[in-house]
């Protein structure tokens, strides 16, 4: 809990930070190094099996190549970057929910339903000068991923649903909603596969290099935003609270079902900004096939950063870094991009066995990463809302 | 008859309700068997989350179980097949490739679940992490190997055939179509009907069953009265895993012949919901299972043989994906409508932490 500390006196602020740092950072440097480990093992272990000529050295070669396809040049750093921001949109997302001890797995298809949202708006006003298209357009989208948020979050204050399967659902409705729409009233009429419009002067304008677009600072100033919300307003406090101990928010007279859709509203909206960032930063206009791993990326990136807003950028800089690099490493190393998710996997598991770790290499004093949100599994079925 | 139907048929807007009715009668009995193979991942998968939840354990990690047993299952029948895959027996189709294929899928779900068990109940994590912590492994691991794989282009292992019953059985009228329904099964269709009736016994009318329950509802009561809640947890998730590694089993090896990336397609979750409209009970969910692939089976026989007449414009005005989505669209309303009346275990997903002895 970083943000907690915001609230003490200056002096003893620093005092912590100094103190605390390594407390903080040891753990999910600790967790990355082993997954890289891990991921070495199963590259050697996967040589063997396909019973290749047998290269010892693989595995530095594929971190060498995900190195350089991550930040070798220019132009590969802004990639980087540009990889990067959906993830911090999407790490919001999740994370914010799970401040308020909802767990968010439906920001994939909050994020395909927001990118759908930008498209359909922005060919609408492709022709419109930048400064109206672009506002309208990630509005659209916005919007089109908080109604996805606002379902599971409505769904589990009238009915208790729990949101873990209903956004599951909704993630692969919104597969289905897309392709339809791709491939129905938004598609390119005489085109011989589902394409639709390009966004024109919808799309992000580029600032960086070759593809550096905007939407890597809006990322930054959101994660601002969203640290100011949580520890600042009356709507983070009452989030935090409800997260932390729904008994006691309820007992001071939050109302937790209004909480419930408002935040998953929030998260959707920012998981729908995700989308805008890749619709209108990257690919300008939308296929039937449209969708990245944005949305699962997310929860890893949440978990890392122990949902802090601050945490979200260096974590999803790593992923998308990951993500980034990955297909060099592919085409040099003849490496599965797959491995990413391997790795990522494996870092998660070693901070949710943080007591063990902490326990072997005699860490002390630092938090569970992963305690700041104990509260998910509590709302299982129709209990504890309310 | 045939007029009354005709007049039923044309009333307008209601007629449709009518024309749809017509149509299921027609249908369900020819697709019945279907219905049922694609219940089987549902059931099996909701089987295990019975066991874990019933001790108070969430698994949200079915998903992934099933994915790495489905892929282990494929990836042994394979390698094992040039040497092991002659037919031993005309019966199912049974291969000694495919029943150490089949072993070894279990065997990974076994050594996942115990991967959860730990997590969850001697590291106390939140268990809705630690599963989702499965499922992203899970698809990682099996999207990577399976790539590396493909690129040799592996032949298949082949796959468990379906039972035939006599046919002097299946034209019986009326009750003809439900034993073809659970008869022209393979074993592992075939064997879920046994496990559900010996579970849902076991379950509440044995001492593992009342235990079980007891540690799901109140850990510290059962503790008390000298069970061993950590082990009764520990050995329900293990056990649980059998049925996800049969689910996974069912997709690769019996369902189809091959693996695809991701294929089990949020089936895990699926199951999931049919064991909450299901009562956390075995029989429950399977009948929740089988409501849901039936609307699965449904729509693919619409895309397949589309009712003719006005029925057939409407459905056909309608975009395909629909029908994709029906299953997940499904799962949604029932799950709303039905969970604010279901009660889970009271200790369901809360870890227990034994009182330091005095």
């Amino acid at each position: 809990m970083t943000g907690a500390s915001t609230g003490a006196s200056t002096g003893s602020r620093i005092r912590d930070v100094t103190g605390t740092v390594w407390a903080i950072i040891a753990l999910p440097l600790i967790a990355i190094l082993l997954a890289f480990g891990v991921g070495a093992v199963i590259i050697l272990g996967s040589e063997l099996l396909v019973g290749e000529p047998f290269d010892p050295l693989l595995p530095l070669t594929a971190y060498a190549a995900l190195l350089q396809g991550a930040f070798g040049s220019f132009d590969a750093i802004v990639d980087t970057l540009v990889a990067t921001s959906p993830l911090v949109f999407g790490g919001l997302a999740v994370a914010i929910a799970f401040k308020a001890g909802l767990f968010n797995i439906g920001a994939q298809g909050q994020f395909l339903m927001g990118a759908l949202a930008a498209v359909a708006a922005g060919v609408a006003v492709s022709g419109q000068p930048p400064y109206i298209a672009i506002p309208i357009a990630v509005v659209a989208g916005v919007l089109g991923g908080a109604a996805t948020g606002f379902l599971p979050g409505f769904l589990k204050a009238v009915s208790g649903a729990h949101e873990v399967v209903t956004t599951i659902m909704l993630n692969y409705i919104a597969i289905s909603v897309l392709a339809a729409l791709v491939s129905g009233p938004l598609k390119v009429p005489g085109s011989p596969s589902p394409v639709t419009y390009d966004v024109g002067n919808a799309g992000y304008p580029v600032v960086i290099g070759r593809d550096g677009h905007i939407g890597i600072f809006l990322a930054v100033i959101a994660v601002f935003v969203i640290r100011w919300l949580l520890y600042r307003t009356t709507l983070g406090f009452e989030i935090r609270t409800a997260g932390a101990n729904p008994d006691a928010a309820a007992y001071a007279g939050m109302r937790p079902r209004r909480l419930i859709v408002l935040t998953m509203v929030l998260a959707g909206g920012l998981a729908g900004f995700a989308g805008v960032d890749v619709a209108l930063g990257l690919t300008h206009q939308m296929t039937s096939s449209f969708g990245t791993t944005v949305g699962f990326d997310a929860i890893a990136v949440a978990l890392l950063a122990r949902s802090e807003p601050i945490g979200i950028l260096p974590a999803a800089l790593l992923f998308g870094a990951m993500r980034s690099g990955a297909s060099l490493m592919q085409i040099k190393a003849g490496i599965p991009v797959e491995l990413v998710d391997v790795i990522q996997a494996t870092i998660l598991l070693v901070l949710v066995a943080t007591p063990v770790i902490r326990r072997v290499l005699h860490l002390r004093g630092t938090q569970n990463p992963l305690a700041t949100s104990p509260t998910i599994s509590r709302s299982y079925g129709s209990e504890s809302v309310l | 008859m045939d007029q009354l139907i005709t007049a039923l048929y044309s009333i307008p807007l209601l007629g449709l309700v009518f024309q749809m009715a017509g149509y299921l009668i027609a249908i369900v009995p020819p697709i019945s068997p279907i219905i049922l193979r694609s219940a089987t991942p549902i059931a099996f998968g909701a089987l295990c989350g019975v066991m874990c939840e019933r001790s108070g354990v969430v698994n949200i990690g079915i998903e992934g179980t099933m994915l790495a047993s489905a892929f282990t299952g494929w990836v042994v029948g394979v390698a094992l097949a040039p040497t092991l895959g002659t037919p031993a027996t005309e019966l199912f189709g049974l291969t000694p490739a495919l029943v150490i294929a089949l072993i070894a899928a279990i065997g990974v779900a076994l050594a996942i679940s115990a991967l959860h068990a730990w997590l969850s109940i001697s590291v106390r994590a939140d268990q809705i992490i630690s599963g989702t912590i499965i499922n992203i492994a899970a698809f990682g691991v099996t999207g990577y190997l399976n790539s590396i794989i493909a690129k040799s282009s592996p032949t298949s292992a082949g796959a468990f055939s379906a039972f035939q019953p006599p046919t002097a059985l299946t034209d019986l009228p009326v009750v003809g179509w439900l034993i073809g329904m659970f008869f022209a099964q393979g074993p592992i269709s075939m064997s879920l009907i046994v496990f559900v009736i010996a579970l849902q016994i076991l379950l509440f009318r044995s001492r593992w069953g009342l235990r079980t329950r007891a540690v799901g509802e109140h850990p510290k009561a059962a503790e008390t009265v000298g069970i061993d809640v950590i082990l009764v947890r520990y050995r329900n998730v293990i056990a649980g895993g059998l049925f996800a590694g049969l689910a996974g089993a069912s997709l690769a090896m019996e369902a189809t012949n091959s693996f695809q990336a991701g294929m089990t397609a949020g089936r895990g979750f699926i199951a999931l919901a049919a064991m909450i409209v299901g009562r956390w009970t075995p029989v429950g969910s399977l009948l929740a299972a089988l409501l849901f692939s039936s609307f699965l089976a449904i729509g693919q026989a619409l895309s397949f043989a589309p009712p003719s007449g006005q029925l057939g414009d409407v459905l056909s005005s309608l975009p395909s994906q629909l029908y994709d989505a029906l299953p997940y669209i499904v799962t949604i309303i029932i799950l709303a409508g039905v969970v604010g009346r279901t009660r889970p275990p009271a200790a369901d997903g809360q870890p227990y932490e034994r009182e330091a002895a005095t």
